[in-house]
């Protein structure tokens, strides 16, 4: 993998990991009958970069999902910033700062890549129905603001070209970056990427690794991610969380996670 | 090309249509220009009805069946309130009224029937709508009432030296008209314009998205009811002028139903144009191919009026189930 050497490199400059941003503690999740999630506990620490992984089914999007707050576990906790939440809505976690990515792209498809992005900014925005209807006085100011703020992540992602175009028209892995835009104008404290180098070819991997360390060491923010690609997860992060059957089977270091025999087992099977 | 071809073959029938009654001499160019004129006039009150569907069908995905309620609504309470003070008094109460009603019915009805199959809420919002007509009559009474736009009913005659003996014209039925063109505007405007309208688009196109980045999907139903509610004033004001506010206008809201399937369901252009097509398709069916049926088939005559926009909107369902300008229905599997 090329994108290595770059990857260690960021992470020997020796960016300070925090407080404790985000903790599970021992959530359950299950969906009828069906236990998607069992007694998962580990904690995400401020400008960390956190992997999830496992095999297919694993419980990784549930994970997410649970941190997202579009699923309420059934029992356990989480918190976010030392304080306890109890279940908080999706648009409710995203006012708290969580903001994330998608699998399957969910861009609005409607429009083009700057509102895409402009969309990022509405909890940022205050002016009222009635000003922003008229466009009046400070609402305008307000939408330039946010604009200027859009500009910058547009050059930061490199799709300058693309401002107005309607996303259905990118390339696959322009759209990614597209959604990773949208999450970056949220200007967020923890940053979830669902699988967001899934279905690229290398070269849009390389990039998506440049910006998913650039976004972390450039503004700091804390990234909690979820990856098939054992290549990319190992360089990037700094911490893996190894899930299995909705169980947490190892935790640490990419390092100390690859030797671990119950990672082993669960990847490439175990004989009976 | 081949996409757009049914677009094509609609198109030069209707033209033909239109233009056939002027070849065949059947009538004089004045007498057409009104036909047509009046056909325009009825297609905007349509289409008024229609931007409602495709505003909350836009923002929800549901299929709002108490749109033609809410039209009745509105106009039988701004009748009402107008008898005990100035119209445009009435007018903004009533918008308040209808403001309340998106808030009830998003905290009694969307909210508890979220992640619904599409039907229960087709089904609810039924029950919405015959609550509406029922409550509505229990509320404001169940006469026929009159709300005066203040405009002269009296036809006018205009371009007296371009047609023989001039064209009639309504005063009111030109300020609907305005008032309708207005309206789509300053919607498109709201829609395209301001953050709270990126922020109903991006619901519109992705809900799971749209929470993600903090917009709460509760706030924007109520504003999209809201919306579709001034909406509903405006057009039962309209209706209620030219008709009288009477329960017939929930039934002639149903109207609506073709255009949207004609114009497709999600696009605020097809809400117009195809209300403008239903509009002037049925009068001039109604007009010049009535006649000739009658002759033809030795029928009664009449009526056709009532069944020619359920009928193109049958037609559409076979051919571009879409609609002109809605979004491509692709089921992958």
């Amino acid at each position: 993998m090329s994108a290595q050497p770059q990857a260690q490199e960021m992470i020997a400059q020796g960016r300070r990991i925090g407080e404790v941003l985000l903790s599970v503690e021992e959530v359950s999740l299950s969906f009828g009958g069906v236990n998607a999630l069992t007694d998962v506990s580990f904690e995400v620490r401020e400008h960390e970069i956190r992997a999830i992984i496992g095999p297919n089914g694993a419980g990784k999007s549930s994970m997410l999902n649970v941190i997202n707050g579009v699923y309420h576990p059934q029992k356990g906790t989480i918190r976010f910033l030392g304080q306890p939440r109890h279940d908080v809505d999706t648009h409710e976690a995203a006012a708290q700062g969580i903001a994330r990515t998608f699998q399957n792209l969910a861009l609005f498809k409607g429009m083009n890549v700057l509102d895409n992005i402009m969309t990022g900014r509405n909890l940022r925005m205050k002016a009222g129905l009635l000003a922003q209807a008229i466009r009046f006085g400070w609402a305008e100011r307000e939408e330039l603001e946010h604009r200027a703020v859009v500009e910058r992540i547009i050059d930061f992602l490199e799709i300058q070209a693309y401002r107005k175009t309607p996303v259905g028209r990118l390339p696959y892995g322009l759209q990614k970056r597209v959604d990773l835009g949208r999450a970056l104008a949220m200007e967020p404290r923890l940053l979830l990427l669902d699988e967001p180098m899934a279905g690229m070819n290398v070269e849009e991997k390389q990039d998506m690794c440049r910006f998913v360390l650039d976004v972390n060491d450039q503004f700091g923010t804390t990234i909690v991610l979820i990856e098939h690609d054992m290549g990319v997860v190992m360089d990037i992060s700094d911490r893996v969380i190894v899930l299995d059957y909705g169980k947490k089977i190892g935790d640490g270091t990419p390092d100390e996670v690859r030797g671990t025999q119950a990672v082993i087992d669960a990847y490439l099977g175990v004989s009976h | 090309m081949k996409r757009h071809l049914p677009i094509i073959i609609l198109i030069a029938a209707l033209l033909a249509g239109l233009a056939a009654p002027l070849a065949t001499g059947a009538s004089a160019p004045g007498f057409f220009v009104e036909v047509l004129l009046g056909g325009l006039m009825a297609g905007v009150l349509y289409s008024l009805v229609a931007l409602g569907f495709v505003l909350i069908f836009k923002a929800s995905g549901v299929f709002n069946f108490a749109q033609g309620a809410m039209v009745l609504f509105a106009a039988l309470s701004v009748a009402r309130m107008a008898e005990v003070m100035p119209l445009w008094v009435a007018a903004l109460l009533g918008v308040g009224i209808m403001v309340l009603l998106a808030i009830v019915v998003e905290r009694v009805v969307l909210r508890p029937l979220v992640n619904q199959e599409g039907v229960v809420l087709l089904m609810a919002t039924l029950g919405v709508s015959y609550f509406l007509d029922g409550f509505g009559q229990s509320v404001w009474g169940s006469d026929i009432y009159e709300i005066n736009l203040g405009l002269s009913k009296a036809p006018v005659l205009i371009l007296r030296n371009v047609f023989q003996g001039g064209i009639l014209i309504n005063k009111d039925d030109v300020a609907a008209a305005v008032v309708a063109v207005l309206l789509v505007v300053a919607l498109a405007l709201f829609f395209q314009k301001t953050a709270t309208g990126r922020a109903l688009r991006a619901v519109a196109d992705d809900h799971q998205a749209a929470q993600s980045v903090g917009i709460p999907l509760n706030r924007i139903w109520v504003i999209v009811w809201s919306v579709a509610g001034v909406v509903a004033v405006v057009a039962g004001m309209m209706w209620g002028s030219k008709l009288g506010v009477q329960f017939s206008i929930s039934q002639v809201a149903l109207k609506a139903l073709p255009v949207v399937i004609l114009g497709g369901f999600t696009s605020i252009p097809g809400a117009i144009i195809g209300g403008l097509i239903i509009g002037v398709g049925e009068k001039m069916a109604e007009v010049f191919l009535g006649p000739v049926m009658v002759r033809t088939f030795d029928l009664a005559g009449g009526g056709i009026e009532n069944w020619f926009a359920y009928v193109l909107a049958l037609l559409f369902l076979l051919v571009r189930p879409e609609g002109l300008f809605g979004e491509r229905i692709i089921d992958r599997v």
